[in-house]
């Protein structure tokens, strides 16, 4: 076995059942299914279905890529959300059926290849097969003769077969002499870097797949959000999320730690369309490693910090404004700067702040963050992602937080069905507008509120993959092996000698292409020169055929199977 | 600055593009043309053709279940049928149509750079800018090929292409020049988007190629089962056999590209995201292009598959090259949300 049967260039059958044989037997049975299985086939119509497979998940939004985006489609269909959470079109990467393609598919390509290595590994050693008999049905074919007055001494048939397995030889090829009634000839192969880089390719495929699947089975991935100043240590514990591999165990982790500095961010003032587009998000950090040194370093999108076997990657930013909350009599109750989430572009963003103790009664509240404040429509925006001119809104609701169940609840949302909203849309109070440095009092007596300040922070994704460089190998011979099969010409060449009658030596030239090969009649062509140099270069300052003696065989053919030039 | 060189390159282009259609006008010309001459040809020589394409076609048939030796007596024979009927391979308005694309693409090209020096960065960062440094590789590509294999006849395809494009973008997709948002600062913007597009006008070519095959393959039908033979401007065109052997080269090529695109991609996604591969919209469709063309790849290998089959593979690829640039890029949303719509 080496090429699938079904392969163009296959000698073999291709598998059929016999007719009229209706047992088979089951060791029949499962070597047909076999080859069906690994035929070219097969191959194909797994490809195919792969890429018709893939396309749903560009269609429907994936949980993997896109959570929110799957809640939004739930929440529009919902006469289609379970049927479609059946066939697990939301996780299609990781759905059953989309397995079930590729594992086949790969089922296939080791099937496939573990007979293509060993018939390759045999071809390697083989010599190059015996010359057909008539050469002149081959490409390229063309015919050169030694008259036999330019034969001196010795110089005969044998002599020009020796020359031409030196000039095959030369240009790479593999040789063998054959011999038979009326000729002898040599017979020579190029080329086995062809097959050579395809199974390397298909291999590099498989490997590729393997080290990611290895990569993320021991890897991880988290994320942390930091604030201006504070300090990231690398442990379990500090991870806001955090996505264990399959076959994570907590020891890897290196406890490296990063304090944030500063986040320089700028932004676009000058090009109209463009105000306010981002330029540059530099974080500063000090990485501080288990061995105690310290380093002052930057993360920046697209430049990650790799650091304690990890990658810090800089994958998003906002702002925190640091807002004090006093009871009745002063105290300060809660200090601290809260993260909130940018809405937009402009970063007008939402906070939540929750007090649980100290107060008359459970506060929560929903800030709203304006870095530049304005409006659109009648409607409170911000207008530009920078501090020009920041405002903090405030709706205040009081009640219970719903927290004292131990049920963990997100920091960044407020559940208010069991609140009363005391101030802001709705209710007579409006919101508080607070700028840096100013304190309201909430309504109802039930404090004071202080905006501060703002510090920035930025949300730092963490990543570790032991086969990183596993992956990156792969690809390089995935690529080479590519290369290699799709642009090395295999072909065959052969030159063949008759002594004629008249004392002359006839020479015939031909080649064939096993694949595509667009070279191929050139390099007949150029094999002939070489021959003809070599057989007049050493011999004598006569050339054995001159213009006239050389006959192409048909009208030479063109360097391109197209054509020609105008 | 800014506004004075874009707006400069805005006229550039639109002054290319009137040269694009007047060359897709010389070679629509050249065509019907075509249609003219083998008509005019005396029946002598396309009943010489004919016999020899018959016996093409047959050849090609029995290649089917033979050997490898066949099959390259099968593209000798093609070789031959070719050069009976090039004597209408050229004529003057292929010509004049070859000198203004070349005209076309180095206003486009003036253009380009004149967007990129505005920008002062690589001017592929929206989709108006993808459309036209797209459409210069396309072109460019194109006159290669056709420098190197006598390719002049898919001029019409090729202009008609770039002109719709670039139709579609200049009305659509046109945005003022604006830096480069933190997420797109790499060198890999360079790299894998410019092989993205050198990508595709390899496949532009290889499509044009494979459809070109296709309609001989249809008229080698015909003469074959000795139908009445429609399109008759064929004739002066190579056979099915040489068409698909070019249109294979020219997409695997393509394919290397791609491959190359998509690892660099996935290179790029592991330094600006944290994750080689999330399956986002854009990925999964240059999976999509790269695994239909892998099938192709295959396809042609394979018996009962090589030919029209191939062919087909080929086309759908290239309908999911264009459909992940022009719907992808635009309607879906993902984070390769750079049209700049
Ligand atoms: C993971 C799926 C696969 C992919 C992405 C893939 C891709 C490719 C590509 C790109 C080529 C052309 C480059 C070259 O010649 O090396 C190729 C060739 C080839 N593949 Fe695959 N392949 C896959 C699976 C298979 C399977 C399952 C088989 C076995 C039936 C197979 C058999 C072959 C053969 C025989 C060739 C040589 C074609 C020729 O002679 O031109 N491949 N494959």
């Amino acid at each position: 076995m080496s090429l699938p049967s079904d392969h163009i260039d296959s000698t073999r059958p291709a598998p059929r059942l016999p007719a009229g044989q209706v047992t088979l037997g089951f060791r029949g049975w499962v070597r047909w299914f076999w080859r069906q299985l690994t035929s070219m086939h097969t191959a194909i119509f797994l490809l195919l279905l792969l890429a018709v497979a893939a396309l749903p998940g560009s269609l429907i939004p994936q949980r993997e890529a896109d959570p929110n985006g799957v809640v939004q489609y739930q929440a529009a269909h919902p006469a289609l959300t379970p049927i479609l959470e059946k066939l697990q079109f939301f996780d299609v990467y990781t759905s059953v059926w989309f397995s079930a393609i590729y594992i086949l598919l790969f089922i296939s390509l080791i099937g496939c290849i573990i007979p293509r290595v060993k018939h390759h590994i045999d071809a390697l050693r083989a010599r190059p097969p015996r010359t057909p008999a008539r050469l002149d049905r081959m490409p390229g074919y063309r015919t050169e003769s030694i008259p036999a007055a330019s034969l001196r001494g010795s110089q005969g048939a044998g002599d020009a077969i020796e020359s031409a397995t030196e000039v095959l030889r030369h240009a790479g090829y593999r040789t063998q002499f054959y011999a038979d009634k009326h000729s002898i000839s040599v017979s020579g192969e190029r080329g086995y870097l062809r097959e050579t880089g395809n199974l390397v390719f298909h291999i590099a495929i498989m490997a590729v797949l393997v080290a990611v699947g290895v990569g993320g089975g021991y890897g991880y991935s988290g994320e942390k959000i930091v604030m201006q100043g504070q300090t990231f240590v690398n442990t379990l514990v500090s991870y806001d999320s955090f996505n264990p591999g399959r076959f994570f165990t907590g020891e890897r982790l290196s406890p490296y730690s990063l304090t944030l500095k500063d986040l320089a961010v700028r932004y676009e003032t000058k090009n109209k369309a463009a105000i306010g587009q981002p330029l540059d998000y530099t974080a500063y950090v000090t990485a501080r490693k288990p061995d105690g040194s310290q380093k002052a370093d930057t993360v920046k999108v697209n430049t990650p910090l790799y650091i304690g076997g990890t990658n810090v990657y800089l994958l998003g930013n906002g702002y925190a404004p640091v807002i004090t909350v006093r009871d009745p009599a002063g105290h300060v109750r809660y200090r601290q700067p809260v993260p909130f989430l940018p809405q937009d572009n402009n970063y007008t963003s939402i906070g939540v702040v929750k007090i649980a103790d100290g107060l008359p009664a459970q506060v929560g509240i929903i800030g709203s963050f304006y870095p530049t404040a304005g409006a659109s429509g009648g409607v409170p925006v911000s207008t530009f992602p920078g501090l020009r001119d920041p405002v903090l809104s405030l709706d205040v609701f009081k009640g219970d937080l719903g927290i004292n169940d131990g049920v963990p609840r997100s920091v960044y949302t407020l559940d208010t069905n069991a609140m009363t909203q005391v101030s802001g849309p709705g209710v007579q109070q409006p919101a508080e507008q607070l700028r840096v440095g100013q304190t309201v009092k909430l309504p109802d007596g039930l404090g004071s509120v202080t905006f501060d300040g703002v510090k920035r922070y930025v949300s730092f994704t963490i990543s570790h993959n032991p086969a990183q460089l596993w992956i990156f190998i792969c690809s390089v011979f995935l690529v080479g092996g590519l290369l290699t099969a799709l642009l090395v010409p295999r072909r065959r060449m052969w030159v063949k000698a008759r002594q004629q009658r008249d004392g002359s030596v006839l020479l015939e030239y031909a080649g064939l292409a096993r694949g595509d090969d667009p070279g191929l009649l050139a390099a007949v062509e150029s094999i002939t020169a070489a021959h003809r140099t070599a057989l007049s270069g050493p011999a004598g300052p006569e050339p054995p055929a001159g213009p006239g003696g050389t006959r192409p065989a048909q009208p030479a053919p063109a360097p391109e199977v197209v054509g020609e030039e105008s | 600055m800014t506004a004075f060189l874009s707006q400069l390159s805005v006229i550039v282009l639109y002054a290319s593009l009137a040269v694009y259609a007047a060359a897709f006008i010389s070679f629509a010309m050249d065509v019907a043309g075509r249609a003219v001459k083998v008509r005019a040809a005396s029946d002598v020589t396309s009943a010489v053709a004919r016999r020899a394409e018959s016996a093409l076609a047959r050849e090609a048939g029995a290649a089917g279940q033979a050997g490898s030796g066949h099959l390259a007596t099968m593209t000798k024979t093609a070789n031959e049928v070719h050069e009976h009927i090039t004597d209408v391979n050229f004529s003057r308005s292929q010509t004049v149509g070859m000198a203004l694309t070349v005209v076309a693409l180095a206003f486009e090209l003036v253009a380009d750079v004149l967007r990129g020096i505005a920008a002062g960065r690589v001017p592929w960062s929206d989709m108006y800018e993808f459309s036209m440094t797209g459409t210069v590789l396309i072109t460019i590509v194109f006159l290669i090929m056709a420098k190197r294999y006598n390719l002049r006849f898919l001029g019409v395809f090729i202009t008609g292409l770039v002109l719709v494009l670039m139709g579609i973008s200049v009305t659509r997709y046109y945005v003022a020049v604006v830096p480069l948002p933190p997420a797109l600062q790499s060198y890999w913007l360079v790299i894998h988007v410019l092989v993205a597009m050198g990508a595709t006008g390899f496949f532009a070519l290889g499509f044009a190629l494979s459809v070109a095959q296709l309609m001989q393959a249809r008229r080698e039908t015909q003469i074959r089962e000795k139908m009445p033979v429609t399109l008759r401007f064929l004739e002066t065109l190579p056979g099915s056999n040489v068409l698909e052997n070019l249109a294979y080269r020219v997409n695997i090529t393509g394919f290397i590209l791609w491959t190359f695109t998509l690892i660099a991609g996935a290179i790029w996604a592991e330094k600006a995201w944290g994750n080689y591969w999330g399956w986002d919209t854009k990925e999964v469709w240059t999976f999509i292009i790269w695994v239909l063309y892998a099938g192709f790849i295959h396809a042609r290998a394979t018996r009962g598959w090589r030919g029209s089959r191939s062919a087909w593979l080929a086309i759908v690829g290239f309908g999911a090259v264009m459909f992940n640039f022009g719907i992808v890029n635009v309607f879906f949303h993902g984070l390769h949300s750079y049209s700049g719509l």
